[in-house]
């Protein structure tokens, strides 16, 4: 990846973030903390990983991506909207009662949502069952599903962890977001799960931990996840990441795991969020030079 | 009476998925639970090995991959008993199954008290509740082999979520396959009579049919309605038959508080109000014993219905 390449891909996950702090101003609740510790990778999935077409979001050889965290539908809907799914001017409407955007995703109202997801634990079973299916399809399409530490925490999420070493689901990439942070606390303080490197390795993964905010890590945990194919081993990212990041008083800020900014707050983050766009484009504009 | 032919319904089942398998369903997989040789879909596994995946303990997992698969163009049939597919999974099948009103048939065996000695903990009284709740889900409940064989039929050609009730106990089989026709939410007419209506489904149809020969050997002449489909209900044979009863008995292997019966209360309460009584499991659990013996105790059987006929048809002639 050249170093334009990056800022570009820098670009866009700014411009999703600025989709989060529209979809959850307009919604007046939401969560936007977890949608924000994933825009990078939620970036770079649907603008250089996935094989996909916005134009035909039903198109049987794409390649699948579950949101198993639900609750973050701002920011894969930022994404989506950003890729061209649907209007980037509908993301106001989230949550209110005549928009397709639902509070959490519905894969038959928002176009690109391959999977209805909210509560958590289940989305990385219907991932599991879509590489499944791909296997026994013998279509070479890849099935990403990303979930939250939190989200760990239930006892579905090791059954289908259990399950896709069984099955050697090589073909399916698990994201866990590790922004450290869940609604009561700090995941250490509410439920430890760590150590989950060994954890993962332990149920069969090829596990890669990597900085879930750096495109450069990125671009490396994908090819690991590339190179894997073949080897009977489903990938699992562990992503260290931080929550809220982009916004200066949501970044590790337990308070802004499902709150909206208000008018004010709303003004201040996309304030800063517009000032580093500008500063990205500036910098792209002195590398192509 | 010795040469009449019994069948678990779950036998049905699992020698149905082979002959869609056969017929061309190429689109059908099956899931188990670590219960394959229970739940019978080890009659498929056995033919079909690469279409048969067993997800392990994991019933909620199991649920999961399910929808999943589906939503990439195959059917799955997913397979435990009613207590731990229904019960355990129930969040999953409400979230990931009905909510995006995916192709998944959930196939429960093992339902009601006809588990038998396993006892309580096994023997699943709730699924109807459960899963007539889901909004989209079809509910079918099939009486013998005959019927079942025709449901799961009806449920592969039905594009949506069914779910599919099914017993461990071999009963009799009482439908003719020559002239049997299944349609999802159609009652079936077994026996006419204006006197009182049986309504029943599932292993109590047999008992139903059972006292409608004992009931009119007392001069009583009972209609007796097998109802295969829970929901949708068949609404027009009920109100049919509270116009021309005035009286109907429910009867299930299953919890009175959100079944059958409750499903034909709602109909004729709003529409033809008349007198219900609900025969099926109180509200109490099960227990241990052999499967007659525990349907007996729990008043799940022909005398048992004859006896609330009796009592409704003729009050003051005990």
């Amino acid at each position: 990846m050249t170093k334009l390449e990056t800022l570009q891909l820098k670009l866009t996950a700014t411009r999703v973030r600025m989709g989060v702090i529209e979809a959850t101003h307009g919604a007046g609740c939401g969560h936007p903390g977890g949608s924000l510790s994933a825009a990078d990778v939620l970036t770079y999935l649907y603008f250089r990983e996935m094989r996909i077409d916005p134009e035909q979001p039903q198109d049987p050889n794409r390649d699948r991506f579950v949101l198993s965290k639900g609750h973050c539908a701002p920011g894969l809907y930022a994404a989506l909207a950003e890729r061209g799914f649907f209007p980037v001017a509908d993301l106001p409407t989230l949550r209110h009662s005549n928009s397709y955007l639902q509070g959490h995703p519905n894969m038959n109202t928002v176009p690109g949502v391959d999977m209805s997801t909210g509560s958590l634990g289940q989305g990385v079973s219907a991932a599991c069952g879509m590489a499944l299916a791909a296997k026994k399809q013998g279509s070479d399409i890849n099935v990403y599903t990303l979930l939250g530490d939190g989200e760990i925490e239930e006892g579905e999420c090791w059954e289908a962890f259990m399950f896709a070493n069984h099955y050697k689901l090589d073909n399916l990439c698990i994201m866990i977001d590790v922004n450290g942070l869940q609604i009561d606390g700090a995941t250490r303080d509410v439920m430890n799960s760590e150590p989950l490197d060994s954890k993962m390795d332990a149920f069969g993964f090829n596990t890669i931990v990597c900085n879930g905010n750096s495109f450069s890590d990125l671009e490396q945990a994908f090819k690991m996840f590339d190179l894997s194919h073949g080897s009977g081993k489903p990938t699992c990212f562990l992503l260290r990441t931080t929550k809220g990041l982009g916004v200066s008083y949501m970044e590790n800020a337990v308070d802004w795991h499902g709150k909206a900014p208000n008018d004010e707050e709303y003004a201040q983050a996309m304030t800063e969020l517009r000032n580093a766009h500008a500063t990205l484009e500036k910098e792209i504009e002195f590398n192509n030079g | 009476m010795a040469d009449i032919k019994k069948v678990a319904t779950r036998v049905s089942y699992g020698n149905t998925l082979v002959e869609l398998a056969q017929q061309g369903a190429d689109n059908l997989v099956v899931f188990d639970a670590d219960l394959a040789a229970a739940t019978k879909t080890e009659i498929f596994r056995k033919e079909y090995p690469d279409r048969h995946f067993d997800c392990g303990i994991a019933e909620q997992n199991m649920v999961g991959v399910a929808a999943g698969m589906s939503t990439m163009g195959y059917v799955p049939f997913v397979s435990s008993f009613a207590m731990f597919v229904a019960g355990r999974g129930f969040e999953q099948i409400r979230n990931s199954i009905g909510y995006p009103h995916l192709n998944v048939k959930i196939a429960a065996t093992h339902a009601g008290l006809s588990v038998g000695e396993d006892g309580a903990s096994h023997q699943c009284c709730e699924d109807i509740a459960l899963m007539r709740s889901i909004p989209g889900m079809v509910v079918l409940s099939p009486s013998d082999d005959v019927e079942a064989r025709a449901a799961v039929i009806a449920a592969y050609n039905y594009n949506g979520p069914v779910y599919l009730r099914f017993s461990r106990l071999a009963t009799p089989v009482f439908h003719d396959p020559a002239t049997y026709e299944f349609e999802i939410g159609k009652g079936e007419k077994l026996t006419d009579g204006y006197d009182i209506a049986v309504i029943s489904t599932g292993l109590m149809t047999n008992e139903a049919l059972r006292a409608a020969v004992l009931a009119k050997r007392q001069g009583i002449n009972v209609r007796v309605i097998n109802m295969p489909t829970i929901k949708p209900i068949d609404e027009e044979i009920i109100l049919t038959a509270a116009r021309e009863c005035g009286r109907i008995i429910t009867v299930e292997e299953h919890s009175i508080i959100g079944g059958l019966g409750e499903a034909v209360c709602s109909v004729v309460s709003e529409k033809l109000p008349c007198l219900v009584h609900r025969i099926g499991v109180q509200d109490q659990f099960g227990h241990s014993g052999p499967a007659n013996e525990v349907l007996r105790d729990y008043g799940l059987s022909a005398e048992n219905i004859v006896t609330a006929i009796r009592d409704i048809v003729r009050p003051d002639n005990k």
